[in-house]
């Protein structure tokens, strides 16, 4: 039983989309985040530009950060859903005729 | 009262495992909780696991002493969950069973995979224990009053007794209520410091008066100082890496050290704090240390918005932030000097620098986005290890078995993502406070976060020190069951295949546990002093060096083959631990000159998470998966 999973897992025809939409979310959260890293190290003193409320790029853009994995999980999540229940609609339309 | 807390605390952590230990009798119990814990308390669970020792404790220590430096391992920490969500959960769901190293080889069923991601698993789990560790003795020295080293060994052997005990599910449903308390009470104490506001002149609400450090000022005639006031005599010159300076001083026969500055060629003489190492025992500010004589705690604001002598009152949470951002904001940041004293002695002085706001704010008191290209580099390495380095660390991994299934594994990530990106804002208001609020003890900036609680009173402090001591044994009774399975499940039973019943397996496992959990006390005991965020960063390029590149490659490139994993594991291994063991920061633990070392970088992971990739592509595709099957026929 060693080798058995610790939770069986079915079939999942939603597999492929939510692969392509994970990449997808993936990239964009890396090149946000890749610019945040670049910006420090080619413009250091921009970060220090007061952009809102008295607080500067660093502290906006490291929160950002932070709200935008957030949301875009969220967004993920919302639309992996959205596919996980249109298969499963399809496969009791299936399973009825 | 701290201390009944705090037991309490831990007793009901420990009482908790025995419960749920009785009901673990499988091996799918003990290494995956039988993979029916809920998502929402996996979730909240994987918080707990995440927000270890190293986020609580280091992050906060740094964010105390350089700033908005430290706060990058805040965001590092939970952009890498963004990997985890959308590349690995939902497959590695799918192809595991227990273990890491399960998922790798769930399609190979190869021998070097089984070894080399068992080694790796054990390799990264151990790095990663040693920070949890060191918290443990740090956090437990001034609430106990016991050392270092007991601090250590009380944490080793309780968590050995949880993992023993029970494994996966105690340790979820620990890391459950822990993560919870965490956020909670972390909420609580950023509340705390905004209404309390900001003061030029922090006394801990009227419980320790607010210590005015002199200045003198001086002349130099040749190499030869004078203090210009009557009564003091210059004993001793001494000038440190970057040449800073110090100096002896004496009056009334009681010595101290005095850093120097020197302006628009007017002498300044700033009174620091030190610790002299005496045949007779430690020597604090002159005195030899006692109950009573100990190291003052510092950190306050010289001037706010420009002026001295300032109480601000309640402010908002925007109003705290952009006020320690005003340029004319100046902080004093405390920062250690080691160096000899004529007389042979060890002599370590914590002395103040003072840092305006515009600079404490953004990057550059720790990392050098201003300086050479080496040290640009370094902070590459750094903010790309931490990216990469989540979704490739064994504790967390085995998480997502503790699910049914896979859209539970998504969504416990997503409410990890949530709990844990919150807890990260509250990191920067906790640690700033810790800053400026006269708490930090100079010589050991992880207990910033629960110094400040006690600030606020003994309730707060024994609440949030009992939360940080479960962070600690939550996490590092995760990564012990990481690293049994990888003895018990992985080399003993996949690996070497001896025969062993269901009992004998999670028997087997319990007493790796014990072993394992040795090895992390030792490392512990020794590691004492580093900032554990540092560590923890260091055990984030290892996992992202040995284990990413296959995990990734292994759901994205077709053509990877078992010994191109096998190879790209065994690169990422050695060339991290290679280039960490010769890097700067290893060689100042030594004990010998950082600017010796062999590798100029402190961080590895710029050079050896591409390694590894490279390794892996290059190897499989010389041995193609054609011959990978004719061989295994």
């Amino acid at each position: 039983m060693f080798h058995e999973p610790a939770a069986p897992s079915q079939k999942d025809p939603a597999g492929p989309y939510k692969m392509r939409l994970g990449i997808w979310m993936f990239v964009f959260y890396s090149l946000f985040y890749a610019s945040f890293v670049f910006i420090n190290l080619l413009s250091p003193l921009s970060m220090a530009k007061i952009v809102f409320a008295g607080l500067n790029l660093a502290t906006v853009y490291g929160f950002g950060l932070i709200v935008v994995a957030l949301a875009e999980a969220l967004v993920y999540d919302w639309l992996c859903r959205q596919k996980e229940a249109h298969f499963a609609r399809m496969e009791e339309s299936e399973d009825i005729q | 009262m701290a201390i009944v807390v705090f037991l309490i605390f831990v007793v009901f952590v420990v009482g908790l495992s025995l419960y749920l230990g009785n009901k673990t009798k499988t091996a799918s119990g003990y290494y995956a909780a039988g993979g029916q814990i809920h998502w929402g308390v996996n979730g909240i669970a994987f918080a707990g696991d995440y927000l270890s020792a190293a986020s609580f404790l280091g992050i906060c220590g740094l964010i105390a002493t350089v700033g908005y430096d430290g706060f990058l391992y805040s965001i590092g920490y939970l952009a890498g969950w963004i990997v985890a969500l959308f590349v690995v959960a939902e497959p590695l769901k799918r192809m595991g069973k227990y273990t890491f190293t399960d998922a790798i080889d769930a399609n190979y069923n190869s021998n070097g995979i089984k070894l080399m991601a068992a080694i790796s698993t054990l390799v990264v789990s151990v790095c990663y224990l040693i920070p949890q560790m060191v918290g443990a003795g740090t956090l437990v020295e001034p609430l106990l009053g016991i050392p270092h080293a007991w601090g250590v060994v009380m944490v080793g052997a309780i968590v050995i007794t949880i993992v023993a005990t029970a494994g996966m599910a105690s340790t979820t449903y620990v890391q459950f209520m822990k993560g919870g308390l965490l956020v909670i009470f972390s909420t609580v104490l950023v509340g705390a410091v905004v209404i309390r506001g900001l003061s030029t002149q922090p006394d801990q609400d009227g419980q320790v008066p607010f210590y005015e450090y002199t200045q003198l000022t001086a002349t130099q005639a040749g190499a030869e100082i004078t203090v210009d006031e009557a009564g003091w005599a210059v004993l001793e010159q001494q000038e440190v890496n970057g040449g800073l300076r110090f100096v002896k001083l004496s009056r009334d026969g009681t010595e101290s050290w005095w850093s120097v500055a020197e302006d628009a060629g007017i002498l300044t003489l700033h009174e620091t704090q030190s610790v002299v190492d005496k045949a007779d025992g430690a020597w604090i500010n002159g005195a030899l240390a006692s109950a009573t004589n100990q190291l003052r705690q510092v950190g306050n604001l010289e001037k706010i918005r420009g002026e001295s002598d300032v109480e601000t009152g309640s402010l908002s949470l925007f109003e705290f932030l952009a006020t320690l951002t005003d340029k004319d904001t100046v902080v004093q940041s405390w920062k250690t000097a080691n160096f000899v004293n004529g007389d042979g002695e060890k002599v370590t002085v914590y002395y103040a620098k003072r840092v305006t706001g515009d600079k404490l704010m953004r990057p550059g008191l720790k990392f050098k986005v201003e300086g050479t290209w080496l040290e640009r580099l370094d902070f590459l390495s750094l903010m790309l290890a931490l990216f990469l380095g989540t979704a490739a660390l064994p504790h967390i991994l085995i998480r997502y078995y503790t699910v049914p299934n896979p859209a539970s594994a998504r969504k416990s990530t997503i409410v990890a993502i949530a709990a844990i990106g919150f807890f990260y804002v509250l990191t920067l208001f906790m640690g700033l406070g810790a800053m400026v609020n006269g708490v930090l003890n100079p010589a050991d900036s992880n207990m910033a976060a629960p110094l400040l609680a006690r600030s606020f009173g003994e309730l707060l402090f024994a609440i949030i020190s009992a939360i940080a001591f479960a962070t600690i044994l939550g996490t590092v009774s995760g990564l012990i069951v990481a690293a049994s399975g990888a003895i018990a499940h992985d080399l003993f039973d996949r690996y070497l295949k001896i025969e062993m019943d269901d009992k004998q397996k999670v028997r087997a496992g319990k007493v790796s546990a014990f072993v394992i959990g040795g090895i992390a006390i030792l490392l512990g005991i020794l590691f004492k002093g580093v900032n554990v965020t540092f560590l923890v960063g260091l055990a984030f390029a290892v996992a992202a060096s040995a284990n990413l590149p296959a995990i990734t490659m292994l759901l994205f490139w077709k053509k990877t083959t078992a010994k191109g994993i096998a190879a790209s594991i065994t690169v990422g291994i050695v060339a991290s631990l290679g280039l960490i063991a010769f890097s700067p920061e290893l060689y100042a633990i030594y004990g010998l000159n950082p600017l010796h070392a062999p590798v100029p970088l402190s961080n590895p992971g710029i050079i050896s998470i591409p390694l590894s990739f490279i390794t892996l592509v290059v190897v499989s595709l010389l041995t193609p998966k054609a011959e990978e099957v004719a061989v295994l026929a």
